[in-house]
Order: structure tokens, then sequence, then C-alpha cells
């Protein structure tokens, strides 16, 4: 695992960020198994409507697993997840209903490549929002600018950059206009000169107010943009704090001796 | 003490002008040199290649075109062509029945025949026996073997061509199959062609009010055409009529049995998977004759079921069957992260297969699903075992007929063009539309 620390040059004001008091998760004793395997223990999350979360942990320490059970890509057996107040459960309707609110970007954009960059971000809105579709390439072209490649919307995926298509995905699930982003860890298959370009969209984001979780080794990102850092490793969450206090004065030995890993190069 | 040099470095980096390629590497001379001339040995290989090629092609143009006969309208017409060389010259003449006698010096190869003069070269059609020639005397010609020269008959092919296109199909209703083919073939190339307007409606025509209007001009009985039992369709009517109902329906039946194989549903999957196997393990024989004896056994005793349909049913779920684990194999190439992207954004199981999975696995497909399209086109000459007349069985019958015996040679050829005609067709249109379908990726 690699952690890099890309140099941030843009000023980011937290203060301007604010957090409600409104819950927009709340995960609750919640167990999950792959077969036999125990990858996520006893997890207790709670993540207000504006709140910055920065996941870190080794590798398979359970931190993609974890967000990707809140958008339901994996199914937990144990505990409970309520995204908006909506339990995710068994129910297809509950389901579609967290999804509908809950934007992901994936480590490998995953667009589709059969599509433009325009129909990547028009699609869902016109088939699942049911939106007319001059409306909906409005709105993808305003995303777009937002990620500032609008001249990209009649390309296809494969034509752009990483950076680029890493733009369109979060473009994309921008116009769900969704209430809480995941990421798992966008930027960790891009070139290094690709990583700030997308950071500063996230940045850009947050500043927006969004709810993001973001799965990611970009310790600079965690210290400028987040409100609170979470590290797991085992599957279970080891330590979360303000970045601050995460960063200089870590609690746990498990949390120093990653921490020292990543950060001495 | 070793020096490394690490080169001269611009302090402001220009990237240096993109030049032409070397001009002996570009152009026609270019190609030659690189295929065909790199080396002696490779120079040497393209000379045998070229008089293999003028071998083969001489000797077929030569049966095909220049001896070929094209006149006539009965056997007669394709007598061979027997060249007899004389040996002294001669000065043009017109024999008393008409016919020309041409100068040519050559040495004489046959007995001349009284009454003709030497040395010319008699270019009439005679058979190698006593002819009758001027004057009313007979003579006798012999005919060296080698000089008889057998060129195509196509005269056998442009008499019997309306039977292989239609069967039996009655002569005066042919115009209703050929409307029918002609509208069909001209949609299918409209909504094939980029940039027309409503190419989704006439795709929908197509697949829904055609078939029943076709089947309709086909058989009639309605709106005063008089009524054509379907075991009088035949020739290469019928093998469009069975290679394009199995097309259409194998595709999304064959979609739907993917699909339902890789169902979470056990029942379903299970269903899926027996149909599937059982199919593909079967020959296609088995599944004709099946379809004529078996599937009658499942059916309430005394319906009249027709054999055609039967046939058409049969075929259908076998082709199906390939088509499913063809699609199948696409739906696994595709990456996991495309199925996780449209779950994330919400789009359920029937749009996501719809608008993401099945346009990129069909696109990955289209070789192979053109492949058994193409193998299914073919396979339709096997309907003559269960004696349905497709256009090779009219062929045979043609040749089996005792005014054209021994002609199989032309028929087959021109068989063997038709079904070539149409695979190749859609051969080239799967490889355009793999090129536009691709999207840098």
């Amino acid at each position: 695992m690699s952690a890099t620390d890309t140099e941030l040059d843009v000023e980011v004001d937290q203060s301007k960020m604010k957090i409600s008091d409104e819950i927009a998760i709340q995960i609750t004793d919640m167990n999950k198994w792959y077969g036999s395997f125990h990858v996520l223990k006893d997890i207790n999350l709670t993540v207000n409507q504006g709140e910055r979360i920065v996941v870190c942990g080794p590798s398979g320490s359970g931190k993609s697993t974890l967000i990707r059970c809140i958008n339901r890509l994996e199914e937990h057996q144990q505990g409970q997840i309520l995204v908006d107040n909506v339990e995710l459960s068994n129910d297809l309707k509950n389901i579609d209903a967290v999804r509908r609110e809950v934007g992901m970007v994936f480590q490998h954009f995953n667009l589709f490549p059969h599509l433009t960059v325009l129909e990547n971000c028009t699609l869902a809105p016109i088939w699942v929002r049911k939106m007319p579709k001059v409306e909906a390439e409005e709105i993808g072209m305003r995303f777009l600018e937002t990620v500032r490649i609008p001249e990209q919307a009649h390309k296809f995926p494969g034509q752009l950059s990483g950076g680029q298509q890493q733009r369109v995905a979060i473009a994309r699930s921008l116009c769900m206009n969704p209430r809480i982003m995941l990421f798992d860890e966008p930027t960790s298959a891009l070139d290094p000169e690709m990583i700030k370009e997308v950071l500063e969209v996230m940045i850009q984001l947050a500043e927006q107010g969004m709810t993001m979780i973001v799965v990611t080794h970009e310790m600079g990102f965690a210290r400028k943009v987040a409100n609170r850092v979470i590290f797991m490793d085992a599957g279970e969450i080891v330590e979360q704090n303000e970045p601050e206090e995460f960063f200089n004065n870590p609690k746990s030995d498990r949390t120093q001796l990653f921490l020292s890993q990543i950060l001495t190069h | 003490m070793s020096q490394i040099d690490y080169g001269e470095t611009q302090a402001v980096f220009t990237p240096r002008p993109d030049l032409p390629p070397p001009a002996a590497t570009v152009g026609v001379l270019g190609w030659v040199r690189a295929n065909l001339v790199p080396n002696w040995f490779n120079a040497v290989i393209t000379l045998v290649g070229l008089g293999v090629i003028y071998y083969i092609v001489s000797g077929l143009l030569t049966w095909a075109v220049f001896d070929a006969h094209f006149a006539g309208n009965s056997r007669q017409a394709c007598k061979p062509n027997v060249n007899i060389v004389m040996d002294k010259v001669a000065t043009t003449g017109i024999l008393p029945d008409g016919t020309t006698l041409q100068l040519e010096t050559t040495a004489a190869r046959v007995a001349v025949p009284e009454g003709v003069s030497p040395n010319v070269r008699w270019e009439r059609r005679i058979e190698p026996r006593p002819q009758r020639v001027a004057g009313g005397r007979y003579a006798r010609v012999a005919v060296e073997e080698d000089h008889i020269i057998e060129g195509a008959c196509w005269v056998f092919i442009f008499v019997r061509f309306d039977q292989f296109i239609y069967g039996f199909y009655p002569k005066d209703e042919r115009w209703r199959p050929t409307v029918v083919i002609g509208v069909g073939l001209l949609l299918i190339f409209y909504m094939l062609t980029d940039g027309l307007p409503h190419r989704g409606r006439v795709a929908m025509f197509l697949l829904l009010p055609f078939p029943v209007i076709a089947y309709f001009m086909f058989s009639g009985g309605v709106l005063g055409l008089e009524y054509v039992s379907n075991d009088k369709w035949g020739g290469l009517l019928l093998t469009i009529i069975i290679s394009s109902v199995a097309i259409t329906g194998a595709l999304p039946l064959g979609i739907a049995l993917a699909l339902g194989r890789r169902s979470v549903m056990p029942i379903i999957r299970w269903f899926c998977i027996v149909v599937i196997e059982f199919f593909r393990s079967v020959p296609m024989i088995t599944i004709l004759f099946m379809a004529m004896v078996v599937l009658p056994l499942f059916l309430p005793p005394g319906t009249v079921f027709d054999q055609l349909l039967r046939v058409l049913i049969g075929v259908t779920i076998f082709i199906a069957a390939y088509t499913a684990e063809v699609v199948r194999g696409g739906l696994q190439a595709l990456p996991k992260g495309q199925y996780e992207a449209a779950d994330a954004l919400g789009l359920g199981y029937f749009k996501m297969m719809r608008l993401i999975i099945l346009p990129q696995a069909l696109r990955i497909m289209i070789p192979a699903i053109v492949s058994l399209f193409i193998g299914i086109f073919k396979d339709t000459t096997l309907v003559q075992i269960v004696g349905l007349n497709d256009l090779l069985t009219m062929m045979q019958l043609g040749v089996a007929d005792a005014e054209w015996t021994g002609l199989s040679k032309e028929g087959y050829v021109v068989c063997g063009l038709i079904f070539f005609l149409f695979c190749f067709s859609m051969s080239r249109y799967s490889m355009y539309l793999e090129r536009k379908l691709h999207t840098g990726h």
C-alpha cells in the first residue's frame, strides 16, 4: 500500500462547511461475513449531514466493504444501517430509495464505455428520476462544468484520461442530486498529475456542503478537508478523531504504527 | 574513471516537431516492398503464388465464362464445343447448310469430314457421331477427347432459376413472396442505415406486424389471395423464411435464457440450464426429427400442427440455446464494475440489463453471434431430410431431372454463390458494426 501526500495548494476554509444535527447515516452493531470470513465486526457509526469523513487503513481492513454496505453493493448479515432514516434490508424498494440518494465514485471510474460522457451523466436522471431528456442534459452539462470538462461532453469515456474519467464519474453521480457521496479510493488508479485535479473537484464539493465518506490514502486531503478521520484494521473501527488530533496524537498503537509507515517514506 | 554523460537538458522544454516517416515505408511502393518482396525468398513465394492464382483463375474462367453456354432453353443448347482443326489453308466459306468456315492454320488433329475444306477451324457445335454435313452426305467426325471443351451450362440455371428461388410456389402467385422479401430487405436496409429518421419504428414494424403480414401474403386465403399451402413454399424463399424466423426468434429467446441461467432464483436458473444443455447436446438433425415426431405427442390428439411450423420451432430453440451461451460469455466478460455502477445509480435489474449490460455484452459478442447466424443460414439446408424443399433441395431436384442430368457442378456453384452472397453480407455488416460501436477503450 502506498500513501501519497499530494500537494494541494487550494485554500480550504473548513469553517464554511456546516455540519447539521440531522443524521445522514446511522450504522448500529453491523457485522458482515464473506462466507466464513468475518470482514466487518460490530461497526457503529453515525454520520451527520454535511460531514466529510475520511476512512483509512491497511488493505483488507474492510474500509471499502464498509462504504459499499451503505448503498447495499454489499449485504450485511447483522445489525442495522439507516440511510436518511430508510433501513437497508432485503426490501428492494428501500434499496432503490437509498441508491437514489447516495452517489458513489469508484476506484476504476466504472463509466459506461458505450455511452458518451453526457449520456453517462443523463442516463440515471432520465431512467430513474424520469426527467425529460432536455432537462437532464442541462443538468448534465451543469455538472460537467462543475468538474471542469464540459468540452468533453460528446466524447466517449475511452477517449479521456484517467483524471478526466474520474471527474466524469463524479459528475455522473452528482446528476442524481444525491445527499450523500461515497468515494471508494477515487485517486488510487490515477497518475500523480491527475490526482490533484480530482481532489480539487472533491474539495469544491465539500465546500458546497456535501456529506462525503471518502476511502483514500491521500493524507493531505484528509488533513485539509475531513472533519473526521476513521482508521480501520481487521474489520473494526480502531480509532476516529478530528484530523489534527488523529495525525498528531494517535491514541492506539495500531494507528501509530500505520501512520509511521505511511507518513515516513 | 568512467564519465557518465547525462546529455544536455533544455532549460525550457519544447517538444520536437513530428516528422513524416521515411518515404520507402509508405505508399504503394512501400506496401509492395514490405509485403511482396522484402527478400529473395519471399519474392520467390510471391511469384509461385501468382502462378498458382493464374492457373486456378484461368481454368475457372474458361469453364464458367469463355466456354460456357448462356443462350437457349434446353439441354440441346449445351452440347460441347468441338474444335476441328484441319491441315491445309483454305478460304472462308459457307457450307450449304449455312455453317461458316473460318481460316486458321494448325496441324490436323482429326479426320476431315467430307465436304469440309481442310485446314479450317470449324466453329459449329457438333456431336462426336456421324453427322449430316454439306451436300446431304454423312461424314464421320472423330473427335479427340481433349478437344471436347466442356463449358458450364448456365442454361440449366436460367431455366430452373424460378424454381430455385420459389420452389413449387404457383407461377402466377410468385409476385407475393417477391414483394414481401423485397419490402423486407428494403426495410432491413433502412433500419441498418445510420442517420435515417424513425429507424426504431421501422425495427418495431419489422419485428411485430411484418411477420404476420408476410405470413398472410405467403399463404393467402384472405383478401382474395389464392391459398398456397406451405408445402409448396421452397427454394431460396424457404431458406430465407426459416433462417429469418430462427434468427429473430433465437436472439431474444437466447438472451432470456442467458439471463435466466445467471438468475439468483434457482427454479428459473435450473430450467434455463436444462433447456440450454439439452438443445446444445443434440444434433440439429435429431432436433428436426424430434420436431416432426415428438412435438405432436405433447399436443392434444387431432391437432393439425403444421410441418413447417414444427421445424421453425425446433430450429429456433436450437439456435437460441447456442445464442444463450454466447450471450452468457459476453455477460461474463463485462467487468463487475459496470454492474456496480449501474446498481449504485439505482437503475434496477431490467434497466441495468437493457441500458448498460446487454448493449456492451452484445457488442463484444457480435462476431460470435453473427457466426451463429451465418451457421444457421447454412444449416437450413438440413431441413431437406424432413421433406422441406429448400434452395439446395430444389437444385438437387433440378439435377435429378433427366433433361439436366449431370449438371450438378453448375447447380452447386450457383447454390454456393447464393449462400456466399448472403453470408458474406452478414459478415461484412458485422465487421462494420464492430467498427462503428468501438468507442475507444
